[in-house]
């Protein structure tokens, strides 16, 4: 049997509407001044070469010892200002400083948004829900059609360590850049796109690399309010094509203030925990003694879920040091009807967003009417049981203490027998086996 | 730096009086007083018991933002709360783990509260009263903390002090360790403050309101512990005033349901390329600008453009203070608050000839609409707030 839903997608790109006609039309030129080749030879966009940042620690801002001031502030001058320029240029589809927006008064201050606009004009689509991972499909829209202007600037890491930018860089073909363009339907101020190596067109599923990209990008911004998400399909992606997402919007959101419970913590100094009182099951993943040891902790856990078919969501808060996992089966439910009526009439789409607490809303009366209960019971469904996220969890904590094994496997290669030792010592100190810990607590949880 | 520093200066003389900070400095308490209408944020008194708790020395507090006395194992929700009640201008009362000049960590309870201008409901200052948490239970030995200035000796961490541990501070990569004895779930790593820290904070509190209030009255410009009135049109909240502060270029806000479209907000780098001071014109006309050369067709052409609601650039003859003429790239954008309505009018001057383009950096254009971005997004979330969706 194959799982299907049919809902409004979201137009991400002003070239995404106009698909049917496309297909229709086949080839011939363009004229859109696209990404493809038809369009791609001469054209130039900013560059912004970001400085890889080794340790999680080293934050910016502890202690008062400012960094030194990059040539471009990223977030500040940057995003907002490219964005801004698109908005008086008016690409997108409606302006978002004109929805209305609040908190909902109650103890977890879920955050609602009335957007009218963000639906229009379109009409429900079919989208499969049963399959995570699904091959790239160049028929359908990809982010390699949008409009050059639409693409803010390439994001990428700097050759030299230093923050670079470059006003016009060419478009490096070859190297296939990651881009940061517009989400043409925002859902708040400064709402991008991150799309790791666009030419490369990868399906909507996170490696290793891009999802470092991602942690970079939102420590690049180091603002606790710019904040990155994932959604895969089956959890409310609409587009097959490897992307980000991010927004600005200066208040905590309610699953940052859940409180958690810390699950173990990996030899490479990566926390896991299990959040609390929050009505979607998920981990948290801080810590780590570098940025990469955190990146690869999550994206092997990602990894695991995807190949287990097992829908998730990703919130990557807290300038890149706290990282939300939320695996999700609110649309296999939906499939199987088993969600209720009112909840489906209020057409939300439990993505990212509204998992950590930002609910958009497209009815008035659902606006007016929000409230603490009407969260939580939406993403109440959302959730997996507690059953079955221990089992999700198992898998994940194998998962990951197979990288871990992987990872120390080939330290020990090069070493000494002595530095070994040491590591069996450690260990063995400790009175437990990172690798194993994970899981075995995790089963005593229960 | 020193038109800082005078305003830090002013911020109490001219509420308070000169004697403000004698006065203050006899109540034994951990404080900090901190200014909102100053970009940054800056801390503008602390009380001797604070700086001897934190053994920073005056000069190296006053002016600072809060944040320096946090650090890595500073729980970041617990910083997001405070900004939070910030922004809502109201109280909070947490407990924070901060750090010395030494870098060692302290945990404290942290009560804050807004204090309010009698006559137009503003917050003035928050006052931030610093009990550090002492508990009798003694695990795995701790850090003692005799000298913070609490009266009290032998005090050792108790539930707080497994992460306030300076060694697993420098040695993270160590710290596979799940303690054997922790089976139980702790909730995060918090420290709570008992009942006597809740009363002494409390208690620290209405002393330091009551010297605030009886100052004011020397220059009769009272103050209060609660808001008595709500402000009028034009006031620039002070979670606002935070966010705009942190936006560098030169720009205003205006408020266009005041009459007569008045200046409500000013950056300091505004005041910089115009000569003038704050109070010359918050509550003035943006006309301030205009001279005699200046185009009345321009004039008519920005009149235009907030009359319908458009954003719009132009190059417009400014004068400054001195009088002295300057070329400025003007932009103009409609602001809109959460309730998606227009708040506000923001002004982005460019200096025309000194657009330095350096190649490296962005244009100043762009830099212009960013600012123009970051005011959207300060105006925006400062509006969001609880129940507080009204236009």
């Amino acid at each position: 049997m194959m799982l299907r839903i049919k809902r409004v997608p979201t137009v991400l790109s002003n070239y995404q509407k106009d698909e049917a006609e496309e297909t229709a039309r086949r080839s011939g030129g363009c004229g859109k001044n696209c990404l493809r080749s038809c369009c791609i030879p001469g054209a130039k966009l900013p560059l912004y070469a970001f400085k890889k940042v080794t340790n999680t620690q080293s934050e910016k801002g502890v202690r008062g010892n400012e960094n030194k001031e990059p040539p471009v502030a990223f977030l500040d001058s940057l995003v907002l200002g490219e964005w801004e320029d698109r908005m008086q240029r008016g690409l997108f589809r409606y302006d978002v400083t004109a929805c209305e927006t609040k908190v909902i008064p109650g103890e977890y201050g879920f955050i609602a948004q009335l957007n009218e606009g963000r639906h229009l004009k379109k009409r429900p689509t079919e989208f499969r829900v049963d399959k995570v991972l699904q091959p790239f499909d160049g028929n359908k829209f990809n982010f390699t059609k949008v409009g050059q202007e639409e693409v803010l600037f390439q994001f990428a890491a700097s050759e030299d360590g230093e923050v670079q930018f470059f006003p016009n860089a060419p478009i490096d073909v070859e190297n296939s850049p990651s881009v940061v363009a517009i989400n043409v339907s925002p859902i708040e101020y400064g709402h991008v796109l991150l799309i790791p190596r666009i030419l490369e067109c990868l399906p909507q599923r996170i490696d290793r690399q891009s999802f470092l990209l991602a942690l970079c990008m939102a420590a690049e911004a180091g603002n606790p309010y710019f904040r990155l998400g994932y959604n895969s399909l089956g959890a409310f992606a609409t587009i097959n094509h490897l992307h980000f997402q991010a927004y600005y919007l200066a208040v905590p959101f309610p699953i940052e203030k859940a409180p958690t419970r810390k699950i173990t913590t990996l030899s490479d100094g990566v926390i896991i925990s299990e959040l609390l009182k929050y009505p979607v099951r998920g981990l948290v993943f801080e810590g780590g003694n570098t940025i990469q040891d955190l990146s690869d902790t999550v994206s092997d856990a990602c990894i695991c879920l995807q190949d287990n078919n097992i829908p998730y969501n990703v919130l990557i808060s807290d300038c890149g040091k706290r990282i939300f996992l939320l695996p999700q089966c609110y649309a296999e439910k939906q499939a199987l009807g088993e969600v209720s009526p009112e909840l489906l009439d209020t057409q939300v789409n439990p993505a990212v967003w509204e998992i950590s607490g930002h609910m958009v809303l497209k009815r008035r009366k659902d606006y007016d009417e929000a409230s603490d209960e009407n969260a939580w019971r939406l993403l109440a469904e959302v959730s997996l049981s507690e059953e079955r996220f221990r089992e999700v969890n198992a898998l994940i904590f194998e998962a990951i203490a197979i990288g871990e094994t992987i990872a120390e496997t080939l330290l020990d290669e090069p070493d000494t027998k002595t530095q070994s030792l040491e590591i069996e010592n450690a260990i063995t100190k400790s009175s437990h086996r990172p690798m194993v810990a994970g899981t075995h607590e995790c089963l005593v949880l229960q | 730096m020193d038109s800082k520093l005078r305003l830090i200066q002013q911020s109490l003389n001219t509420r308070y009086s000169e004697w403000i900070r004698e006065a203050l400095d006899d109540l034994p308490d951990n404080f900090t007083i901190t200014d909102p209408s100053i970009s940054g944020h800056p801390i503008v008194f602390a009380s001797r018991g604070f700086l001897k708790m934190s053994r920073y020395s005056r000069e190296e507090v006053i002016g600072q933002n809060g944040k320096i006395f946090q650090g890595p194992k500073t729980n970041p929700r617990t910083v997001m709360e405070i900004r939070e009640a910030i922004r809502e201008e109201r109280g909070v009362e947490v407990s924070l783990l901060n750090y010395r000049k030494d870098g060692t960590p302290f945990w404290m309870l942290f009560h804050m509260r807004p204090v309010f201008g009698k006559e137009d409901g503003r917050v003035i200052h928050f006052v931030a009263v610093q009990v550090p948490i002492s508990t009798k239970q003694r695990r795995n030995g701790g850090v003692s903390l005799s000298e913070d200035g609490s009266g009290l000796n032998e005090v050792v961490f108790g539930s707080c002090r497994k992460e306030v541990d300076s060694d697993s501070l420098l040695e993270l990569r160590r710290v596979l360790s799940l303690d054997s004895g922790s089976k139980v779930l702790d909730i995060e790593e918090t420290c709570k403050a008992s009942d006597f820290e809740e009363r002494r904070a409390a208690t620290a509190f209405n002393n330091i309101l009551s010297v605030l209030t009886h100052c004011s009255e020397l220059t009769g410009r009272l103050v209060c512990g609660k808001r008595c009135s709500v402000p009028g049109a034009g006031y620039v909240s002070s979670s606002l005033n935070i966010s705009l502060g942190r936006i560098k270029q030169s720009f205003v806000l205006i408020d266009p349901h005041l009459p007569d479209m008045l200046i409500v907000y000013a950056s300091d780098a505004f005041l910089r390329l115009t000569g003038y001071d704050r109070h010359e014109v918050l509550g003035h006309n943006f006309r301030v600008l205009n001279g005699v050369d200046t185009d009345t067709s321009t004039l008519h052409q920005i009149k235009e453009s907030i009359q319908t609601e458009q954003a719009c650039t132009v190059r417009i003859l400014s004068y400054r203070k001195d009088k002295s003429s300057f070329w400025n790239c003007l932009h103009l954008s409609p602001v809109r608050n959460a309730s998606g309505k227009i708040a506000y009018f923001v002004g982005v001057q460019i200096e025309d000839d000194c657009k330095n383009r350096d190649g490296h950096g962005l244009s100043p254009e762009m830099r212009q609409l960013s600012a123009v971005g970051a005011v959207k997004v300060a105006v925006r979330t400062s509006s969001i707030s609880a129940g507080s969706s009204k236009s």
